[in-house]
């Protein structure tokens, strides 16, 4: 579904800063991937590039999604197309509700208002609807009222930017079952046969969220490329065991290895 | 009509015939010609208009042709009082003449009283070729449960309306008015003369919506005198062209007493909208609040404000906040704080800019385009919580629809 090649982007109001280099990655369809890395390693950039915010540039490389070149497209029409985020931290927009958004996105979706009401029943947040958007939004409001759109926009392809951070373990639970509705690896309606048609790339730093969502893949993320690739449960207890010094020694030492297997042709 | 006045309000008016107001471009009031009078048919309700295009301007200023939701109406079509009706026994609406027959005796001390007639030439003009305007009275101790409403509509080309309002909440008495202007023509004059009396422990909520055309200049001249524990709240909304608009309400409290004004603009290229407001915090304890939002898409805006702390333990906030949604935009923020004592909380905050390009990707990431996260941006940053508004005037709100993408 999502189709990375060789992509390398730097800051556009920093030109030469190169965040994301000759990055690939691959996620077919039905797939959730996880993307672990410390910080600064480019995960928040690899997103958001993917969205296409315009604070960051592709030099080279592309971004197929379904088959669809949208290296250059704008972040409306990738939104139209079937990709979806959450924000960590979104903006506040004073005056605006949040349940303008929400009216607007079960428009899109063909569906009715009545949509909007169960959904903020499900993630307990009907107050939510008459506030302005964000504004004075606690850690784990902002959390839900960015699956609420979500689930109302219904993404194929969904970008999940920490999703554990700032919330307690009561909210988590519900988080992670929001998620999963999501990502459609539960039905929307227990009549609806399970979803395969989705897919998502989900960036944690803890690796909580795991315990609560179903992920087939997990990547390290290093220095603006994909480290190592593996099953999320594995490399999470490796970074856990050895942390994330290690991982970049290793990575490192794949590099050497390459080069030396390139040197020695 | 029946002159109203004496002599000597008349003797002071010529005094001030040529006077120029403090702010906003001068008028030569000679190029429109005064209303004729005695042209319009009255009415019961709304359905009995003749033309539906004027049904609708009424409606989008807030007049509601449904009766069983108002306390009251009042119409005037050009220099006529077509329509006169209280609903409430609590409530009493005339137009200003036949309340100077009726009333003359009390009326004379309510009679430009808080709106000095030498303020400058239209107030000037008001006296000496007044059209009309309305009486609204609140019975002392009245909660009037539904809002009272009025209109003022010019249909003559070219025309001039110089109404006199005059408006009395007695005593603990509760009550709401929505007050339109529009207009079928495409130039003219309007001058409203308006005032506000809250009396002891009373509220008045004035909410008005302007909605001139391309070619008008509106002058209204108001001013609100509030006694001890009183309440007057100021909506005032004008989304809609206009050629100069300009005026400058001022209200003056006393101890207890608290204002608070909220305004909404929208500045359309060839508009020059200059508003303001003014509270005088002359009693212990009184409280006032200021609040513009001005959106311009080529017109310009002057958003003035002047909070005039007078006594020991006011409050009171002053905010404006604009955005330049297009080239040759301008909105010029004036607030001003004025006090000569310590004992007393004021303060101001003002802001002018542009919508935040991380508001804008926000919401086109959710499959909006530019244009309309834009347009969702701008309703939501012009939509002060103003209580108690119709749907209509509410959708007046929502119509922006002429921001240029792309800026």
């Amino acid at each position: 579904m999502l189709k990375i090649e060789n992509l390398t982007v730097e800051v556009k109001e920093d030109p030469g800063n190169v965040i994301l280099r000759n990055l690939n990655l691959h996620i077919p369809e039905g797939e959730i991937h996880v993307l672990f890395g410390p910080n600064g390693s480019g995960k928040s950039t690899l997103i958001q590039t993917i969205m296409g915010f315009p604070q960051y540039h592709v030099l080279q490389g592309s971004i197929l999604f379904k088959g669809i070149d949208i290296t250059v497209k704008s972040i409306t029409e990738r939104a139209q197309l079937g990709i979806g985020i959450s924000f960590q931290r979104p903006p506040n927009v004073p005056g605006l509700k949040l349940n303008k958004v929400a009216e607007f996105l079960v428009k899109q979706q063909n569906e009715t208002t009545a949509e909007i009401g169960k959904r903020a029943k499900e993630l307990e947040m009907r107050d939510f609807l008459e506030r302005d958007l964000n504004v004075h939004f606690s850690g784990g409001e902002i959390k839900r009222s960015e699956l609420l759109q979500l689930l109302l926009q219904n993404p194929d392809f969904l970008l999940l930017d920490e999703p554990e951070s700032g919330v307690d373990i009561q909210a988590m639970k519900l988080i992670g079952r929001m998620t999963n509705a999501l990502l459609g690896t539960i039905p929307r309606q227990p009549t609806q046969p399970w979803s395969k048609k989705k897919a998502g790339l989900v960036i944690t730093h803890t690796g909580h969220i795991l315990d609560y969502i179903h992920t087939d893949k997990a990547h390290v993320m290093c220095q603006g490329h994909i480290g190592c690739t593996g099953t999320p449960s594995r490399l999470l207890e490796d970074i856990r065991n050895l942390g994330y010094p290690e991982c970049v020694r290793c990575h490192e030492r794949l590099d050497d290895q390459l080069q030396l297997k390139l040197a020695g042709g | 009509m029946v002159n109203a006045s004496s002599e000597d309000f008349r003797g002071r008016a010529r005094q001030a015939a040529s006077k120029k107001a403090k702010y906003g471009a001068d008028v030569d009031i000679s190029k429109f010609k005064l209303l004729e009078e005695n042209i319009h048919d009255s009415v019961n309700s709304l359905s009995e208009l003749r033309s539906r295009d004027e049904i609708t301007l009424l409606r989008k200023v807030g007049f509601s042709d449904n009766d069983s939701r108002t306390s009251g109406s009042y119409l005037q079509y050009d220099f006529d009082a077509i329509c006169h009706k209280s609903k409430d026994p609590g409530v009493e609406v005339l137009p200003i003449d036949i309340a100077w027959e009726e009333h003359g005796d009390w009326l004379k001390d309510y009679w430009w009283k808080n709106v000095p007639i030498e303020t400058d030439k239209f107030t000037a003009e008001t006296e000496l070729h007044s059209t009309r305007g309305y009486f609204i009275r609140v019975k002392a101790g009245a909660t009037i449960t539904y809002p009272l409403q009025s209109c003022l509509f010019i249909s003559q080309n070219f025309g001039a309306q110089n109404v006199h309002n005059i408006v009395i909440a007695e005593e603990k008495s509760d009550i709401h008015i929505i007050t339109g202007c529009a207009t079928s023509a495409k130039a003219g004059l309007h001058i409203g003369v308006s005032e506000f009396y809250v009396e002891e422990n009373a509220s008045l909520t004035f909410t008005m919506i302007h909605n001139w055309s391309d070619d008008f200049v509106v002058r209204p001249r108001s001013v609100t005198t509030v006694k001890e524990g009183g309440n007057f709240t100021s909506n005032y909304i004008a989304m809609d062209p206009v050629k100069s608009l300009q005026l400058f309400p001022t209200t003056i409290l006393e101890a207890d007493a608290t204002a608070r004004y909220n305004n909404i603009l929208y500045g359309h290229p060839g508009s020059t909208m200059d508003v303001g407001g003014q509270v005088v915090l002359q009693g212990d304890r009184s409280r006032a609040e200021v609040l513009s939002r001005a959106a311009t898409v080529g017109g310009t805006i002057i958003a003035r404000g002047i909070l005039d702390g007078q006594a020991s333990n006011i409050k009171a906030h002053l905010e404006c906040n604009g955005l330049i949604l297009a080239k040759r935009g301008i909105i010029h923020a004036i607030p001003e704080l004025k006090a000569d004592r310590p004992d007393l909380e004021m303060s101001h905050e003002a802001s002018i800019g542009r919508i935040g390009e991380d508001q804008l990707t926000y919401l086109m990431a959710r499959g909006m385009t530019e244009e309309e996260a834009t347009n969702l941006i701008v309703r939501g940053f012009l939509s002060l919580d103003i209580e108690g508004l119709r749907p209509e005037i509410k959708a007046e709100l929502e119509k922006i629809t002429s921001i240029p993408a792309g800026f």
